[in-house]
């Protein structure tokens, strides 16, 4: 497979992978949440290297996934503790990335372990780190990130239900005897994985990014809980395609590209849905004076 | 030794700039954060630090070389419109303003890095100067720079104070300020304009993130110390201002400690410190109060019972005087046996409950303590019996005696209906008056008799 091919394949699968979970966050308006596990998520990853003394991907996948959970955990008892939930999302993450840049700084100064690499990985290197598995030899990022789309794929279809009802109506979720404890940390465990996995490959900012816009995206064009999983996928799917094309035509950053696409699509959904768009309202809107004014005669 | 250091720390000159440059960022980002927390702006910060990116990067194209006051004009101009996009997006779609904020950081973000590298392939930059601005670099802000933050600190800070009762409306009712005829939405598109300077000025000494955080933890950690928004936003910029002074300083005297990140520890060990020890709200006076509630609970359960079995006895013969056993109690009102047993010991010292063998009995200033509270828990199942009748009376302060807030007419209604229940308390202390004689001509005159519901 030629090169453009790996990292079209890399950016489809963070953003499929991202934007199935990411619906979900968008309808617990906890969209913010993705940016905040992926800054304090840091702590978790440095750590992880201190001990182990590697930067193998599934040693710093699990810390990072503990540390992700943790910062879910902390979020939740600010807020039972009064703490406006915005607030409770600021006050973990940035104390958790502020931490993690200050063992950075004392630590790892001497070893390859800069925040420019945690941070903003480039998805054009991915495709040459090739990592054999089963008698396979893929790129790493393919491995990381097919298994936790496997994995995201698995847990949303086994928990479909649960969590479409704890998302939409978590009362009678807790009413029917659904833990929805439990699924709430099921999810973030699974934003934390997403996060982790695709950040060392693909950079931060495309990850919150692929988390958030595609599904963005698709809520403003279905009312239907599948079909916008769906969208979102296929959006995801789009805009990494698309953005890789951006990225060769004016020979800019990859990763960059592809949110700047994914924001494009983002932008003529809001304008041109045809129920929810900013064009659609305003014609009915018009259509609706004109009949008040007609009657009025 | 850390003294001397401290002293020559203050003396040298560059130090002075970098201190003084944190400390007016700490307090003005603490002091219009606190407004930013009431309007739910609290991750606006860190949307709009992300969203100046693209506009630092177009002045840069346009202007073709460094420059601080072109970059802030840049990073303002992005910023506000990255804020304004917020706003708009949630106010004609059905999205919810957090995603809408999510997507304007990573979109705007996105597009930054983009013209980022378009800018480092045309080779006019070393690329360092944009780094800078992003991640921070609060030790080598010099005078020039301070200057900038200063100026534009003591400006928010001047708009703050003078806006300040707009402000405080815009935060808390933002309906009624318009009903007066106050520009709420150009007022709220200024404090998104001061969150931005705030942001911008930010950026250079502490970095993106960081700058996020210290327009929210200093609120934050201020809110639990007061109920007024005055004393808030003082407290808020002074917690900011110490913050951004200890940071530096203990950044300076250790090596390789980045000052920005340290800057927002020390803003999280405020906010620690505040979260646990705060004299109202805080875990601990929670937790204190909590086992205060619990212990009276405990005690007054018992004492409850011991009362209801003395009660029952006592319309028979004389017997109650012996007292009963633990498992009488816990029948009667179940918790864990140690504790109940714990407590009664606690009673007794107190002179409240004498022990007969196995058998526990009431002394006679037990038995005054055992009827009054018995008499306030017949006198809120009376009230919440009525409650169609009493509905408007404050049942929350449970804490409080009925005697207290009732008013003396209900109360005499109450002692009515408490004959009529047959849920007068019969067994009644020597030392307490009597509630019979007084009480009994207002229940003839009470206008309902019970039972009619």
């Amino acid at each position: 497979m030629s090169h453009s091919a790996w990292i079209i394949l890399i950016g489809s699968l963070v953003a499929s992978s991202c934007g199935l979970v990411g619906c979900f966050l968008i309808l617990r308006r906890m969209a913010m949440l993705g940016d905040a596990i992926s800054h304090a998520i840091l702590p978790g990853i440095v750590l992880a290297f201190l001990i182990s003394h590697s930067t193998d991907g599934i040693v710093m996948l699990i810390g990072a996934t503990i540390v992700g959970l943790l910062t879910a955990f902390f979020i939740q008892t600010l807020h039972a503790s009064g703490v406006q939930s915005d607030a409770a999302i600021g006050v973990t993450f940035t104390a958790l990335f502020s931490l993690g840049v200050v063992l950075v700084s004392l630590y790892t100064s001497r070893v390859h372990l800069d925040l420019q690499h945690v941070l903003y990985g480039e998805i054009a290197y991915a495709p040459w780190e090739l990592v054999s598995f089963l008698g396979l030899e893929l790129p790493k990022a393919v491995w990381m990130m097919g298994g936790v789309f496997a994995l995201t794929l698995t847990v949303v279809g086994l928990l479909y239900k649960e969590i479409k009802l704890t998302s939409f109506d978590p009362q009678l979720a807790t009413a029917l005897g659904i833990p929805v404890v439990w699924i709430h940390y099921t999810l973030m465990g699974l934003v934390s994985m997403n996060t982790v996995a695709a950040f060392e490959s693909v950079g931060a900012i495309l990850v919150v990014a692929m988390l958030v816009i595609p599904g963005a995206t698709a809520y403003l064009l279905t009312e239907r809980l599948s079909f916008m999983l769906l969208l979102s996928l296929l959006f995801g799917v789009s805009s990494a395609a698309g953005g890789y094309l951006l990225a060769v035509l004016w020979d800019v950053s990859i990763s960059g590209s592809m949110t700047t696409f994914a924001l494009l699509q983002f932008v003529l959904s809001f304008l041109f849905a045809p129920r929810q768009g900013l064009l659609s309202k305003w014609v009915s809107y018009k259509m609706m004076q004109k009949v008040i004014l007609q009657k009025d005669k | 030794m850390y003294m001397e250091f401290l002293v020559a720390l203050f003396q040298d000159p560059n130090a002075r700039w970098v201190i003084t440059g944190c400390l007016l960022l700490g307090l003005s980002s603490g002091v219009l954060g606190c407004f930013a927390l009431f309007r739910k702006y609290s991750l606006m910060g860190d949307a709009v630090a992300h969203a100046a990116l693209p506009g630092i990067c177009i002045a840069f194209m346009l202007y073709g070389s460094k420059s601080i006051g072109i970059f802030m004009l840049g990073a303002t101009i992005a910023g506000l419109i990255g804020a304004l996009c917020i706003g708009q997006i949630s106010a004609y779609s059905k999205i919810k303003p957090d995603t809408s904020m999510a997507i304007i950081l990573t979109g705007f973000f996105g597009v930054g890095i983009v013209l980022l590298t378009k800018i480092s392939q045309s080779g006019k930059s070393s690329q360092s100067g944009l780094d800078a601005f992003l991640f921070g670099k609060a030790a080598s802000l010099v005078g020039s720079d301070v200057e900038v933050i200063s100026v534009v600190a003591f400006l928010l800070l001047a708009i703050t104070l003078a806006l300040f009762k707009e402000l405080k409306l815009l935060c808390f009712d933002p309906q009624f300020g318009r009903g007066i005829g106050l520009p709420m939405g150009a007022l709220n598109t200024l404090l998104m304009l001061m969150i931005v300077l705030a942001v911008v000025i930010g950026l250079q000494a502490v970095g993106v993130v960081l700058m996020a955080a210290m327009l929210i933890i200093p609120a934050v950690a201020a809110r639990y110390w007061t109920e007024q928004l005055n004393g808030m936003v003082i407290l808020s910029g002074v917690f900011g201002g110490l913050s951004g002074v200890l940071g530096t300083v203990l950044s300076a005297i250790t090596p390789n400690l980045p000052t920005g990140p340290v800057i927002v520890l020390a803003a999280t060990f405020i906010f620690l410190l505040s979260l646990f020890f705060a004299p109202e709200r805080g875990l601990l006076a929670k937790a204190i109060r909590h086992l205060k509630l619990r212990q009276k609970i405990i005690s007054e359960n018992l004492l409850q019972s011991l009362y209801d079995l003395s009660e029952k006895d006592f319309l028979q013969d004389q017997s109650w005087k012996q007292g009963y056993t633990l498992d009488q109690l816990h029948q009667l009102r179940p918790d864990h046996k140690s504790t109940m047993l714990r407590y009664l010991q606690r009673l007794e010292a107190a002179g409240w409950v004498s022990s007969k063998g196995a058998n526990w009995a009431l002394t006679e200033r037990g038995l005054q303590e055992a009827y009054s509270v018995t008499l306030n828990q017949r006198l809120y199942e009376m009230l919440l019996i009525y409650q169609a009748r009493y509905g408007t009376l404050n049942l929350q302060e449970e804490s409080r005696k009925v005697q207290d807030f009732v008013p003396e007419t209900t109360l005499n209604e109450l002692q009515g209906l408490l004959l009529d229940h047959q849920r007068k308390p019969q067994l009644t202390p020597f030392l307490e008056i009597r509630f019979d004689h007084p009480y009994q001509d207002h229940y003839n005159e009470a206008p309902t008799k019970g039972g009619d519901l």
